[in-house]
């Protein structure tokens, strides 16, 4: 078996890559890619820790967490969909404001 | 034993690549293409970790489900390729001395993770008993007995996530 560690450090890696997305891209798509690879490195420690423990948790918990990204990204590209119709534009310093 | 560790490396390998590149190029639709890749090699790990019902679920939920209804909205939009970032007023503030300070914290971190992870050992799994333990029948049984509310709970969100959608994305007049 691979050590714990292994998927710790790949999870780790991965989140580190889905926050620096969050951070640099300016475009809201590629933003809400980068959240979903911070869902999946979460993802992969659960299912890592609940069988180093030997429990079913993990990938309950892991089920749960797919099904609220696939809503997330339903109402959130519902959202991007209505912004862009109004500016044209993806890069979220374009809407700063509430109402226009 | 060796076999397995090879396997891993290799689908950690995927998985790293494809999220640079999800990230670090400009046009969304070979960012989508690659997290699909990323996807598949995370459902190759699963497959490792002796989880065959959350391989399966992440290629037809996430690989499946989700990148499709990313790809349609890029293409939808039409999305026009990212303008280059200007200088943002924290930069001009704090210069060259503020990116060095921030690559010193992130090395420190680093640095901290590693020595953690020293600390707490190789962790090893447990061998056996693991094909028993993660097979559909016990999930199923923990998502409907354990897990029943959190269950019930999530079939009413996807109900709001998905009259919210509709809601949201419809042309107003």
């Amino acid at each position: 078996m691979v050590p714990l560690n292994y998927y710790l450090v790949l999870s780790g890696i991965l989140f580190a890559i889905g926050t620096t997305g969050v951070f640099l891209r300016r475009n809201l798509i590629t933003v809400m890619l980068s959240i979903e690879i911070m869902l999946n490195a979460v993802n992969l420690t659960f299912v890592a820790v609940g069988r180093y423990i030997g429990t079913v948790d993990g990938q309950i918990i892991t089920f749960f967490v797919m099904t609220v990204a696939a809503a997330e990204a339903a109402v959130g590209l519902a959202i991007v969909i209505a912004l862009f119709r109004h500016r044209e534009t993806l890069s979220p310093d374009a809407f700063t404001s509430l109402k226009w | 034993m060796t076999m397995e560790i090879f396997a891993f490396f290799v689908f950690a390998f995927i998985a790293i690549v494809a999220s640079v590149i999800v990230i670090g190029q400009g046009n969304p639709m070979y960012s989508v293409m690659s997290l699909i890749g990323s996807f598949g090699a995370l459902a190759g790990l699963y497959v490792l970790l002796d989880a065959p019902f959350t391989a399966v679920t992440q290629i037809i939920i996430y690989a499946g489900a989700i990148m499709v209804l990313f790809l349609f909205v890029v293409m939808l939009l039409n999305v026009p390729r990212e303008e280059p970032l200007p200088p943002s007023p924290i930069v001009k503030i704090l210069g060259p001395t503020g990116v060095k300070l921030g690559a010193l914290l992130s090395a420190l971190f680093a640095a901290e993770i590693v020595w953690a992870l020293s600390r707490i050992g190789t962790g090893s799994f447990a061998e056996g008993q693991a094909e028993s333990l993660s097979s559909v029948r016990n999930i199923g049984r923990a998502l409907f007995t354990e897990h029943a509310f959190a269950f019930e709970a999530t079939s009413v969100l996807i109900l709001v996530a998905m009259v919210g959608a509709v809601v949201l994305a419809r042309k107003e007049h």
